[in-house]
């Protein structure tokens, strides 16, 4: 098979690459930067740019749409610009090239406000529940692409919840930054339990998406461990991979939800560096329970997690003593 | 009186819960002229049996949507408005009770109703579907009845709220002028009803022409003789000895201020083949309160049932529940105020036989409920064994469930008569029990006159010395006891016994523990401190707060020991507990009389093999047997400590195999955690544990939906408990059906993840519960630890040890372990741990919600 991933300079992006090239798949990376992704060929070029992709495209079987803008600062016109108006572009050009199989990469965010999730099924991408210009447009953008969804070219969409590993800058990496510097607490009690994928599990899952897009074609699935844990242990078994003390310290939900909103002020009318410490929405996100139900993903995914949480914390711990 | 306006019949508006479809006008020939009612008529083309629902006032056919909707297609519903009443016809008269009977019947005429008819009423609607019932004999297949009346019994008050609103000063104002009475009514249901709800019941009463039927339906409440409706109830209830052959049953809300429980006692007295369900809790709309649609096609569904096989067994008495007369060695020894003191077999049964004499000459008829509340000892024994000879039955309501739950219990059972210590008699005056009250012991005259008691147990026996004995054998077909469960598994239920199944039980006891003449028993686990009389064995009670199991000490049950040199000891978990707690204190001769004892006997609640090796050390040559059974049917199953042992750890408590006479079966769980109907005697299957007796107790007591709902299609007892049989034939118990955690990898016993993670030191107890969706649920294990602060997440090493365990085990991943400085136990025996309570706390905690105590 011939794949296009997009955005494969990320964490998620670089283990599905390696996946797929190391079972014999031929993958074409495209990406803003020049920097080389082993296996793949690389094309240099924004998801914005029709005749860009339109050129990457040509003679692939399927697609795996990653790239986006992602994080809490920027303006609605960025997130817009390169989720919504990016995946339009990358799906009817992969239309037009002939692609029998999509794959577009959402986030759970899409269906959901700030209650709690316990035990939750997928539901549709709702741009009026969610938070955030990353999820709204990232809403937005699922919604166009399952209503492109065809016989002629399966288009199916996987949102991985919280995806963490080895090299990730994102979770794993700000964990750590913040501990270091002594920012580090708990909102509420730290009791919320949460859903979160081990990258090799999130990888292995976008492959089986590809392969099973032809009959979950026009879906949704959350993809994750399927091993909730309160959010606590899942931060402290991080700090523990790095050697690092257990955080104990713990805000009120009313106090983060209320620095997050100064916060927010604060960035929108100041020229502050950065990503604010705080939001309304990440009050939210670590003070509430995400978790999700996965029999169901599995079946349709022929699929299953092949490494634990704590088999990936010890990975993880792995990783930081040979660096 | 006449009416403001005439206004024709109309189709309700849309509201919730009612299907437009269902409505109908209907013209009929009444008495006055046509008129054309409202009505719901569901599965109109069904051809068998037709359902007539009949409202009351202040409601409408609203009142039973739940049940059209979960009418069977093959049974048709119809629910009418009565004529002035919901959307029917508002007419230019007021109608009287005899008008509504003939009303009703002009519209299943109009509506060609000739087949067979249940009725099911409320309110005041009651008297007018057994009125029409009375005239349609050959039609009607069932009564069913939700509170209502049909008289005003003898010793009660007619209900406040029809007194004060049918006085002529605020009638009008209260039922017509302003919604104020159908809205007070509604306020009764507790919880009171949602505002949807609330609005569909109000919604064709918006104005007061619309009201004038609610009006003139309680001024038709006939409370004095001279009342025009008084001679149509006073028929309407001397007719129910016709009806004395239709099936019949009573579904009554115990918190009704209008039609309260002496209305439901009435119509036990009218019709005394009725079947009682009680829904605890609700209020006069009990369809509103409780799931009475449910338990209505249960029974309409049980009704249809014929020749089914069942494996009941008939009581019977293979010998009496009397002890001989010829043994010389004391019955029943207990500690006085002067020491320790006992009764001889003779005496024994001369007191019995005088009491049950005594009892009869003061008015106790058989079949009469005697509430027995006197501490386990002589007297308690002989008031017992008097009920049983005289054919009543005894109500035993263990003190220990506390006062709340004792009260709920005496309401429910209803007793005729109390007997009991001062104490006890005292707190029926103070809480207003039924019955009429004889105190056991010496009480001053003018107290006794004040808590209204008749007479004392003394005085009852000198008034049975006098009169003419005759001795009648012990009924085994008559009921004998009404004992009331613990509720650690639930709400406290009365459970009905007959004779036999004491007998039974007494055979299966000394069967089982090859108790003899020679044996002696100490009696410290209240329900068999009363059958050492019927083993025929001496028993002797030792110095204990019965009702509190861990106030016995290992002094106190030393010296019992030592007074008879006894051979066996019955106590409970939590009293053995305190035993070994307090052995250093043993005097020698305590020691050695302890050490002297054959067999020890502990039962109510799991036990701990720590705690049985510990008492093993006290009574080295004693065989120590935990029977596994529950009020309903006890002993089920029996296993020695020794036997135990060889088995080994294994998944949950192995419990022994069952006992002779006792089967037992499996029935599966399913992915959501329901046993299925088929059972199963294939080994480790996990499913609930299904049993059968000849001590299986005879019913629920005024529980009929409970109790239907408890019995499989061939009356096995399912007993809620959730175990496996393995292939050697022992019986294994894990947990509660409602306590299954439904993973998606299938349903997970609780006791198995439990025992792992309390082999953690400094755990000193474990709950496994599910948080989430049914069939989608992660295990949580919430730990009770010493811990101080109010951090509900175990610390990272503790987590890791209790992973541990659990992984040791091959038992599941817990996706989170939770702390906690006191689970919530039941009081009745300190070990139960409240796993639906817990679970509430996990899923709050862990879906980010504020810390807090369980």
């Amino acid at each position: 098979m011939k794949i296009l991933v997009t955005g494969g300079t990320s964490l998620i992006g670089r283990a599905v690459i390696e996946m797929l090239t190391g079972r014999g798949d031929q993958v074409v990376a495209m990406q803003r930067s020049d920097a080389s992704i082993g296996g793949a060929h690389v094309v240099t070029g924004a998801v914005t740019d029709m005749a860009a992709v339109s050129a990457a495209v040509q003679g692939c079987d399927a697609v795996l749409h990653l790239a986006a803008k992602v994080g809490i600062v920027g303006t609605w016109e960025d997130f817009h610009h390169t989720n919504v108006e990016g995946t339009e572009v990358v799906v009817e050009c992969a239309r037009s090239a002939g692609v029998q199989r999509f794959v577009f990469v959402s986030s759970p965010s899409v269906a959901h406000g700030g209650e709690a999730l316990v035990g939750a099924v997928a539901h549709p991408a709702d741009p009026g529940l969610t938070r955030g210009h990353y999820a709204t447009s990232k809403a937005l953008a699922e919604g166009y692409a399952l209503s492109r969804h065809s016989p002629d070219m399966a288009i199916t969409a996987i949102r991985p919840h919280l995806v963490w590993g080895p090299g990730d800058t994102q979770l794993v990496g700000r964990i750590i930054d913040r501990a270091r510097q002594g920012r580090l607490a708990f909102v509420g009690s730290g009791a919320a339990l949460i859903d979160s994928t081990y990258i090799d599990n999130a990888a292995s899952a976008l492959v089986a998406a590809l392969d099973r897009c032809d009959v979950i074609g026009g879906q949704a699935l959350v993809v994750s461990n399927g091993e909730p844990r309160p959010i606590a242990d899942l931060v402290n078994g991080i700090l523990a991979a790095h050697g690092m003390p257990p955080v104990t310290r713990r805000v009120p939900k009313s106090l983060a939800f209320a620095a997050g909103w100064v916060a927010e002020r604060a960035w929108e009318r100041l020229p502050l560096d950065g990503e604010p410490p705080m939001t309304t929405f990440l009050a939210e996100q670590l003070g509430t329970a995400h978790w999700f139900e996965q029999t169901h993903t599995r079946r349709l995914l022929q699929w299953e997690p092949s490494v634990s949480i704590d088999e990936g914390l010890a990975r993880l711990a792995q990783h930081v003593a040979d660096r | 009186m006449t009416n403001a306006a005439v206004q024709p019949g109309g189709l309700p508006p849309e509201l919730v819960g009612l299907d437009p479809k269902w409505s109908r006008l209907v013209t009929a020939r009444c008495r006055d002229g046509d008129r054309t009612f409202h009505l719901l008529d569901c599965n109109r083309h069904a051809t068998g049996l037709t359902v007539v629902c009949v409202h009351g006032n202040p409601s409408w056919s609203y009142l039973w949507r739940e049940l059209l909707a979960a009418a069977p297609s093959n049974v048709r519903v119809i629910a009418p408005d009565h004529l002035n009443m919901g959307y029917s016809d508002r007419t230019d008269a007021d109608r009287t009770l005899s008008d509504r009977i003939d009303d009703l019947g002009a519209l299943t005429d109009a509506l060609g109703i000739v087949g067979p008819v249940i009725t099911i009423a409320h309110d005041w609607g009651g008297p007018i579907s057994l009125g029409w019932a009375q005239r349609r004999i050959d039609q009607i297949r069932g009564l069913v009845l939700t509170n209502t009346a049909v008289s005003q019994p003898s010793d009660s008050t007619p209900p406040w709220l029809i007194t004060t609103a049918k006085s002529a000063r605020v009638l009008r104002t209260v039922t017509q002028r302003t919604p104020a009475f159908i809205r007070g009514a509604l306020r009764l249901s507790s919880p009171e009803p949602a505002p949807d709800i609330r609005a569909g019941f109000m919604a064709p009463y918006d104005t007061p022409e619309r009201r004038a039927g609610i009006r003139a339906f309680v001024a038709d409440v006939p409370l004095e003789p001279s009342h025009a409706s008084f001679e149509t109830l006073e028929s309407v209830a001397a007719g129910l000895d016709q009806l004395a052959e239709v099936p019949a049953c009573l579904f009554w809300g115990t918190r009704d201020p209008v039609f309260g429980e002496q209305y439901l006692h009435d119509f036990e007295r009218r019709l005394p083949h009725a079947q009682v369900h009680r829904f605890s809790g609700a209020s006069h709309f009990v369809t509103e309160d409780a799931p009475v649609a449910a338990a209505f096609w249960d029974w309409v569904e049980a009704l249809q049932e014929t020749g089914e096989t069942s494996d009941s067994y008939a009581p019977q008495l293979n010998r009496s529940l009397l002890p001989s007369a010829s043994d010389a060695s004391p019955l029943v020894v207990e500690l006085g105020e002067e020491g320790w003191r006992s009764i001889e077999p003779d005496l024994f049964l001369e007191r019995v036989g005088r009491s049950a004499e005594g009892l009869g000459a003061i008015g106790a008829k058989p079949g009469d409920r005697v509430a027995v509340m006197i501490p386990p000892g002589i007297d308690l024994t002989v008031v017992l064994y008097a009920c049983w000879q005289a054919g009543l039955v005894a109500v035993l309501v263990d003190s220990g469930l506390g006062v709340k739950n004792m009260d709920r219990a005496l309401r429910a059972a209803h007793p005729d008569w109390l007997i009991g210590i001062p104490a006890a008699v005292t707190a029926a005056k103070g809480l207003r029990w039924g019955g009429r009250r004889i105190v056991v012991g010496e009480m001053d005259s003018r107290l006794r006159s004040v808590l209204g008691i008749e007479r004392s147990l003394r005085e009852i026996e000198f008034l049975g010395e006098s009169a003419a004995r005759q001795v009648r054998p012990i009924d085994a077909d008559a009921v004998a006891a009404v004992a009331f469960t613990s509720g650690s598994t639930g709400p406290s239920k009365g459970v009905v016994y007959k004779a036999g199944h004491i007998g039974a039980q007494r055979d299966a006891i000394a069967e089982l523990y090859q108790i003899t003449e020679a044996d002696r028993l100490v009696a410290a686990f209240a329900p068999f401190a009363l059958y050492g009389p019927a083993l025929g064995v001496t028993s002797i009670v030792p110095a204990m707060d019965v009702t509190k199991p861990a106030t016995l000490t290992a002094a106190a049950l030393g010296e019992a020991a030592a007074q008879v040199d006894a051979t066996m000891i019955f106590a409970s978990p939590a009293a053995l507990q305190n035993v070994v707690a307090t052995a250093e204190s043993l005097a020698p001769h305590q020691r050695a009389a302890l050490r002297n004892v054959r067999l020890i006997m502990s039962a109510g609640a799991p036990l701990r093999l720590g705690l049985l090796q510990s008492v093993a050390r006290l009574s080295p040559s004693a065989e120590i047997h935990t029977p596994y059974g529950m009020t309903e049917i006890l002993p089920v199953a029996d296993i020695s400590l020794a036997v135990r042992l060889a088995r080994g750890p294994g998944p949950g408590v192995c419990v022994g195999r069952p006992v002779p006479n006792v089967q037992v079966r499996i029935h599966p769980l399913d992915a959501l955690g329901l046993p299925s109907e088929s059972a199963t005697d294939r080994p480790h299957i996990l499913g609930e544990v299904v049993v059968n007796g000849p001590h299986l107790k005879e019913s629920y007591d005024r529980l009929w939906w409970t109790e239907h709902r408890s019995r499989t299609a061939d009356q096995w007892h399912r007993t809620g408990d959730i175990g496996h049989l393995d292939r050697d034939g022992f019986l294994w118990i894990s947990g509660r059906v409602q306590h299954v955690i439904t993973s998606p990898d299938g349903p997970i016993a609780p006791i198995s993840i439990e025992h792992a993670a309390e082999r953690v030191k400094s755990v000193v107890r474990a709950a496994a519960v599910g948080v989430g969706p049914l069939g989608g649920q992660s295990l949580v294990v919430v730990i009770e630890t010493a811990h101080r602060g109010s951090n509900p997440l175990a610390p990272a090493a503790m987590v890791k040890l209790v992973r541990a365990e659990l992984e040791s085990d091959g038992l599941q991943n817990p996706v989170a372990v939770l702390q906690t400085p006191k689970l919530p136990v039941d009081r009745r025996h300190n070990s139960k741990v409240d796993r639906t309570k817990v679970a509430h706390w996990a899923d709050k905690i862990l879906a980010g919600g504020r810390p807090s105590r369980i």
